[in-house]
């Protein structure tokens, strides 16, 4: 799960790390009583979970209140890589010096969590990565002792020649590290972490995604989530423990497990059709998580067959047979349905399925080649 | 033989009386797999379905019965503590089948598991079975069939399915092992692969990755050095957008970095037959074999 920077940012000064003033908003009127409180320019950021916010138009400056409101009609509503913008950010603007990176990702290879930091700010890291890779310095943390002092002053020595401004640094970056196992983070970032007239270090832009598995014990992160940043569709899925991501294809996937439903979705390609979805059902086979399935595949308008690849394992096939029935009964689906069925009950389910007027295949590539063959009739 | 279980493994089921441990456990002794014991704190002196006995810890269900091997069902939660707990007790093998075990707990489990010298395995893992020898975890014995493949995979069904087809075709297998779908692994398919390599039941080994991270590059480097044996390997995840978590914690293609086109060069360039689909993992086994 990702937060809004307004989110981020709130974790980041809970934990001691210097911010700009500023505020959320959800209306002009509000961003014009934010802008007045603060006197002078300011800038209206629009807090969506999208890179690429200035480019579209999503980041504006503005000289006083009045200029504040005109990009506020603009910004709260506009569209940013399809997502609605329903909240502005309204900081003073900074006057910047020097603009670094630092970071702490969790790092697969070294099993740690790593912190990356470069003196090349304000840009996507990916970008100096693949760029310049010799301006990124990074440091693998023990996750027993966290950010060591002389750690994080090795790491503020790569970004500042000025021994104040190494201290500042390294005591943001050892804040940066409680922010990170606080939240229960994956990615933890400061993009820009800038350097005032003043001299003084100031995290202007914060990013922090959160480990999902995290969410169960954190419920006041698990409170930050956002429904109106997620495709409905997905919300619902995650609301019925389902694990569910839209795709363009018209090949509608209902699966059990993550692998086989990767697996499944290739295999549509392969056959040459497109998948409409990743939807994996689970372990457990509940009816009615099939029933809230079908009910997600067929929101979809795009989706013209409907794909069932079940392995019965601790998955009973039955089980899944009666939930189609039971959710096809309910709502009639005129969606042409394919159901692929082998393991655990498979004989029961495909006895329950005969009497329900379906026919159900035991090999993974027919049923994959008879869905792609049904969407491709009905476009 | 066969890889880290077999017909000396000595079980003990962290979880025995919840609700899925107590269904696998049941499984696990059908299929023949030694459960010496149980534990579920505050039911110790009592006895799963009149038979296993139940410990209060893990240290005194390993005193008491020799157990060499744990296998974990605990909530997500709690499941860290557990493997702690079961090295601690000096238990060299442990399973983790919990699903949702938050990333930063394993980055703490793998130091204290290295200290201890314990191996895991998973977790959010189906675990691992040696067919007509052992079964720990949830993989099930019906598709298996005794034989001389190695298989090791990041995924549940999608391994039964591979299982599946090569149990038709009438390769057996030595040994099946599932890694888990997470981020960070006990055990990756580096040590697998190895352990296959020096087993001398296994004659080739299927590999199963899909998206997310480089294990499956490592992997890839590691088998054109150190593997003798035939290598056939699948990536799921082709038509997966970038960005996007796919069921799995781990299989998420982070920026450019974890494709599945990206793994299956790498496969190639170290001499792996790649499989387009589940399906073609017989013809190239014969093929490489």
């Amino acid at each position: 799960m990702n937060l809004h920077e307004y989110q981020a940012r709130a974790l980041l000064k809970a934990s001691g790390i210097p911010v700009p003033d500023g505020d959320v908003a959800s209306t002009p009127d509000e961003v014009v009583a934010i802008a007045t409180r603060i006197g002078g320019p300011v800038v209206v950021k629009a807090q969506v979970h999208s890179g690429g916010r200035g480019k579209a138009g999503g980041v504006k400056l503005a000289a006083d209140a009045a200029e504040a409101r005109t990009h506020a009609d603009a910004i709260l509503g506009m569209t940013i890589k399809g997502l609605t913008v329903e909240k502005v950010l309204v900081v003073p603007a900074a006057e910047i010096v020097t603009e670094s990176y630092v970071g702490v990702i969790m790092d697969r290879a070294t099993q740690r969590p790593v912190f990356m930091v470069s003196p090349a700010g304000g840009v996507d890291i990916e970008q100096v990565a693949a760029e310049s890779p010799e301006k990124i310095f990074t440091q693998p943390v023990d996750p027993r002792f966290g950010l060591l002092n002389h750690q994080a002053m090795a790491l503020g020595f790569r970004l500042y020649d000025d021994i104040k401004q190494v201290r500042q640094a390294a005591s943001i970056m050892r804040k940066l590290y409680d922010a990170f196992v606080t939240a229960g983070a994956s990615l933890t970032e400061i993009n820009p972490l800038i350097t005032t007239p003043a001299g003084e270090v100031i995290a202007l832009d914060a990013k922090i995604g959160v480990d999902d598995n995290e969410l169960g014990r954190k419920p006041e992160i698990a409170a930050l989530r956002d429904p109106t940043a997620e495709d409905p569709a997905e919300g619902k899925a995650r609301a019925a423990n389902l694990s569910y991501v839209s795709l363009d294809g018209t090949v509608g996937c209902c699966v059990n497990g993550a692998g086989l439903a990767m697996a499944t979705m290739d295999l549509v390609k392969y056959y040459g059709g497109e998948p409409a979805n990743f939807l994996d059902i689970g372990g457990s086979s509940n009816p009615e998580k099939v029933v809230a399935a079908l009910e997600i595949i067929t929101s979809d308008a795009n989706v013209r067959s409907i794909l069932f690849n079940i392995f019965g394992g601790i998955t009973r096939c039955d089980d899944v047979a009666n939930g189609i029935v039971t959710a096809t009964r309910r709502t009639a689906i005129a969606i042409p349905i394919v159901i692929r069925l082998t393991g655990t009950n498979e004989k029961e389910a495909v006895a329950i399925l005969k009497d329900a007027g379906f026919e159900a295949l035991t090999d993974m590539d027919e049923a994959v080649k008879e869905a792609v063959k049904l969407a491709a009739e009905a476009a | 033989m066969s890889i880290f279980i077999d017909r000396e493994t000595k079980l003990v089921v962290q979880g025995i009386t919840g609700r899925d441990g107590s269904f696998h456990t049941r499984l696990m002794i059908e299929y023949g797999t030694a459960v010496v014991a149980g534990v579920t704190p505050g039911k110790g002196g009592q006895r799963f379905e009149d038979a296993v006995p139940i410990f209060n810890t893990v240290a005194d269900a390993v005193a008491a019965t020799g157990a060499n091997t744990s296998v974990i069902y605990v909530p997500a939660a709690f499941a860290a503590d557990a493997i702690y707990e079961a090295a601690d007790a000096g238990v060299a093998l442990i399973v983790c089948i919990s699903e949702g075990v938050p990333v930063q707990d394993m980055t703490r489990v793998m130091p204290f598991l290295r200290e201890r010298e314990a191996r895991l395995i998973g977790p959010n893992c189906p675990g691992a079975i040696s067919p007509g020898r052992a079964k720990v975890g949830i993989i099930p014995g019906q598709i298996c069939r005794a034989g001389r493949i190695g298989v090791v995979s990041r995924s549940g069904t999608l391994t039964y399915e591979i299982i599946h087809q090569l149990s038709k075709a009438d390769y057996g297998q030595s040994s099946c092992v599932g890694i888990g779908g997470d981020p960070i692994i006990g055990t990756n398919f580096i040590d697998c692969l190895s352990a296959f390599e020096a087993d001398g039941d296994t004659d080739a080994i299927v590999m199963i990755g899909e998206i997310g991270g480089t294990d499956e590059q490592q992997a890839a480097a590691y088998a054109a050095e150190h593997v003798t044996k035939p290598v056939v390997g699948f990536i799921a995840g082709q038509t997966a957008p970038p960005g996007r978590r796919m069921g799995h914690a781990g299989a998420i293609i982070s920026g450019s970095s974890g494709t599945a086109a990206e793994k299956m060069v790498a496969l190639e360039e170290a001499r792996i037959a790649v499989m387009k689909r589940p399906a073609d993992v017989v013809p190239l086994l014969r093929e490489r074999m």
